[in-house]
């Protein structure tokens, strides 16, 4: 059966890939979703439970009706219009952090698989970026770079690097032996060549596992830092941004922070979802037998 | 009509009586059925020996009786009797315990992989000891003494020390006698071995064919042997059943099928097997060696925790020389050293001594960017048809890797993909398929002219046959002729089977432990061997009449 179809039959796939999609709807239509400037602040409503219904002045000037669906924060901006606009950067953090620390960890790791003097040298650079502590490697990355997306989607990625790194070395090192590879070389193929097209598409599936999960700890890596104020601007509407605003008053209004936790529970269960999924139906090994 | 193995007056009930058995396959297999409507009977003091090729049932048979089905295939029909007992009726077995308590003392199973039919972390005493502890009430002292004793039965030196050894310290003919120990400690009336000596060399295997007979001979019990060589069939067999695709082609006795064969099947399979004896020396084209290595050595050095280094040299001293036309076979068993000599000459490693030419360029120490030039004079086809193709690629992009590295345009490259699978006498269209979507001879096929769309003067084929069904092997030795004819190619042709070697190869060099013992003519060296390994090699193939079928009327 084609890998597609096996894919699409698994219910952890399917179930991850539709609220990914669900989710990726919702942040790309945020603007006509009963939403306004996520970061304009109206006095007039700070603080308002969820449903309170008014009028809004924007920073503007102009006044349209609006319906807080989850209530304001402390300065008065509407947490459903920050929380669908944060569904984007969260998920653009997602992808790109996963994607970059796969690209980087990936070359390192053929090259290290494949060419024993790379490999003692780069191996012991990924010893020495394991020992240092994740979020100590994003602090200091966002000291010296200034706090914007791609900083964090930098400071997120490196320390995920190693662990790919890793995987693809031990990947590339039995594949290093098959019989194909062998064939490939007494064809006079060229190595970069034979790392590309023999070594990388069988060492993909893993790969491929390796990022999702690695997207979801991106996530919530994001909503970490942005809670301890190290990640992005305060102002930039982040499902972390919104929890640390709203970790103050907790008491009182809860929703501030609970909101934006209803969306990223999901999320992160999502993709951890698709990666078992495709895990299960990529990774022969683990299959289970049918 | 069942045929009844042995006497068919005895009034003792025969040790296993298998009637009507059909065994299922799951929705989604090539087949509906594993074995269709199988009859047979052996009785005590007999083997017989199960053939067919891969695919045939024959290994679903052995696990049938035992009673470890695998999960999917199901039992339609049939009975089983052990002995006079039913263990298997109306597609249910016996319940488990009393199957338990059968298994190791009524029926005895040998498996072909000696290394994995072990524990790899319990001692080889260890392992027999838990079969007698399950089955026999006898203390520890007791067993101990009947582990010495079997372990002497299957002829194993020091049965003390083996006996605190584990699996993995032992050789492969070692750990095959242990797990043929465990499986007559207890005197089963039923010994079952699928396939148990294709994993050993041809000597090896050769000693556990005699110990199996002893062993028969001794307690008397029936054999059940199933096997996909001929040969071994011709050494041991009483009678014969010969399957195909889950059915029964033929029973008889081995006289009657192994020499007057009634069947169309049997008769091709016999047809398909090589014969010891080489054909007459054919005429070679001559001219200046294709490929030849002087002394050519490979030491691998360990450096153990304290830098010291310890040497171990995997081959020494060997040299060979390949002619126009010619076949140059080097035979000799696992741990020779001829596969190591043969990644010598495709300069795939790097030899630590000698010289190696290729045409008239020294290699044995070339950079490998001045080799790429160099290496479409010497191309190599794999043991592995299954891994030798990259599964990810089609066909047809595989084919022509060779040739487009060595300046050819893609579209004189397609061209030239179409050419060689008319010659390989595979459908055009299969170029754009992918590996698994043929059988094990097509990508053997498949991998010969990816070899042959270089444009090679020498041919390098690592046990190119071995994995193969011999019916299958006939036709991949006939297509390796056929080019040789066609393009004058000069093959070196690494295999461990005797047959192959003596009708396939013009000159053939013995190899073992890594160095080379003998060489020459094949008529020659298979007639009047002059080393006393390459005439222990020869005593050791069995069957020595089979290959040379009769024609049947």
């Amino acid at each position: 059966m084609n890998t597609w179809k096996r894919l699409w039959r698994h219910g952890a796939v399917r179930g991850g890939v539709l609220v990914l999609a669900a989710l990726t709807i919702v942040g790309a239509l945020a603007p006509w979703l009963g939403t306004f400037d996520p970061s304009a602040m109206d006095a007039s409503f700070i603080s308002v439970p969820a449903g309170t219904a008014g009028r809004v002045t924007l920073l503007d000037g102009s006044q349209i009706d609006h319906t807080f669906w989850m209530g304001s924060d402390s300065v008065g901006r509407d947490i459903w219009s920050r929380v669908l606009y944060g569904t984007r950067i969260s998920l653009v953090v997602g992808v790109f952090t996963a994607g970059l620390a796969v690209v980087i960890g990936c070359t390192c790791g053929l090259l290290a698989g494949y060419f024993r003097t790379a490999d003692a040298l780069l191996m012991r650079i990924m010893d020495g970026m394991m020992a240092i502590p994740a979020v100590l490697v994003a602090i200091t990355l966002v000291a010296v770079l200034g706090a914007s997306l791609s900083t964090v989607i930098l400071a997120i990625a490196v320390p995920e690097v190693p662990r790919v790194t890793r995987l693809v070395r031990s990947l590339v090192i039995s594949l290093r032996e098959e019989s194909f590879v062998e064939a490939a070389r007494a064809l006079a193929t060229r190595n970069i060549v034979i790392l590309w097209r023999d070594i990388l598409p069988n060492a993909a599936a893993p790969l491929i596992v390796q990022g999702t999960f690695i997207a979801a700890s991106a996530v919530l890596t994001e909503a970490i830092l942005s809670f301890l104020g190290l990640g992005l601007p305060a102002d930039v509407p982040t499902w972390g941004n919104i929890m640390a605003e709203g970790r103050v008053a907790f008491s009182q209004a809860p929703g501030n922070v609970l909101f934006p936790a209803l969306f990223l529970v999901p999320t992160i269960l999502a993709v951890n979802l698709l990666g078992d999924g495709l895990r299960d139906v990529l990774d022969p090994k683990f299959a289970k037998r049918a | 009509m069942p045929h009844v193995a042995g006497d068919a007056s005895r009034l003792v009930a025969p040790v296993l009586d298998v009637r009507g058995l059909q065994v299922a396959l799951p929705g989604d297999a090539d087949r509906s059925h594993a074995i269709e409507r199988m009859d047979l009977r052996i009785d005590q003091g007999r083997t017989l020996c199960i053939v067919g090729e891969s695919g045939s049932g024959k290994s679903v048979l052995a696990t049938t009786v035992m009673g470890l089905l695998a999960q999917g295939l199901s039992i339609t029909s049939g009975e089983v009797h052990l002995k006079g007992e039913i263990i298997l009726g109306g597609g249910q077995y016996v319940p488990e315990r009393r199957l338990r308590a059968l298994r190791g003392r009524a029926m005895g199973m040998v498996f072909q992989e000696p290394m994995t039919a072990l524990n790899p972390v319990l001692t080889c005493g260890e392992q027999v000891d838990e079969l007698l502890r399950t089955h026999t009430n006898a203390d520890s002292a007791q067993r101990e003494a009947q582990i010495l004793e079997v372990f002497e039965r299957v002829r194993l030196p020091d049965p003390a020390r083996i006996f605190a050894s584990y699996p993995h310290q032992l050789s492969g003919g070692q750990r095959q006698r242990i797990v043929i120990a465990m499986a007559i400690i207890l005197k089963p009336r039923l010994l079952i071995c699928d396939e148990p000596t294709t994993a050993l060399d041809v000597t090896t295997q050769a000693e556990i064919l005699k110990l199996i007979a002893e062993l028969r001979a001794e307690q008397g019990s029936a054999v059940l042997f199933i096997t996909h060589d001929m040969g071994v069939v011709a050494e041991i067999a009483d009678e014969v059943l010969v399957m195909h695709r889950g059915k029964v082609v033929e029973q008889g006795s081995r006289e009657q099928v192994l020499h007057r064969p009634r069947e169309e099947y049997t008769r091709m399979l016999l047809a398909a097997v090589p014969g010891m004896v080489p054909p007459p020396p054919r005429e070679l084209p001559g001219g200046s060696a294709l490929l030849s290595a002087r002394r050519v050595g490979k030491t691998y050095v360990r450096r153990d925790w304290l830098g010291r280094a310890h040497r171990s040299a995997a081959l020494h001293d060997a040299s060979l020389s390949v002619r126009p036309g010619e076949t140059v076979g080097i035979v000799g068993e696992s741990g020779s050293g001829k596969s190591t000599f043969a990644r010598c000459m495709l300069r795939l490693i790097e030899p630590t001594e000698g010289v190696i030419t290729w045409g008239d360029s020294e290699v044995q120490s070339l950079p490998e960017r001045r080799l790429r030039a160099l290496r479409s004079h010497v191309q190599v086809v794999f043991q592995d048809p299954n891994r030798s193709l990259n599964p990810r690629r089609t066909v047809g992009s595989s084919l022509v890797e060779g040739a487009i590295n060595f300046g050819m345009t893609a579209a004189k490259a397609r061209e030239l993909a179409e050419t060689l699978m008319d010659r390989i006498r595979l459908p055009r269209a299969a170029l754009e398929r992918y590996p698994h979507q043929f059988s094990g001879g097509q990508r053997q096929r498949l991998a010969i002219a990816r070899a042959v769309a270089c444009q090679p003067r020498v041919l390098v084929a690592d046990e190119a046959v071995s994995a193969l069904d011999v019916s299958v092997q006939a036709q991949i030795l006939d297509l390796l002729r056929e080019i040789q004819r066609d393009l004058g190619l000069g093959i070196l042709f690494i295999t461990h089977d005797l047959r192959v070697a003596a009708q396939l190869c013009d000159r053939v060099i013995v190899m073992n432990r890594g160095q080379v013992v003998e060489e020459g003519p094949t008529a020659q060296v298979f007639s009047r061997p002059a080393h006393p390994y390459t005439q222990r090699l020869l005593a050791a193939a069995p069957g020595a009449d089979v290959g040379v079928v009769a024609a049947v009327a």
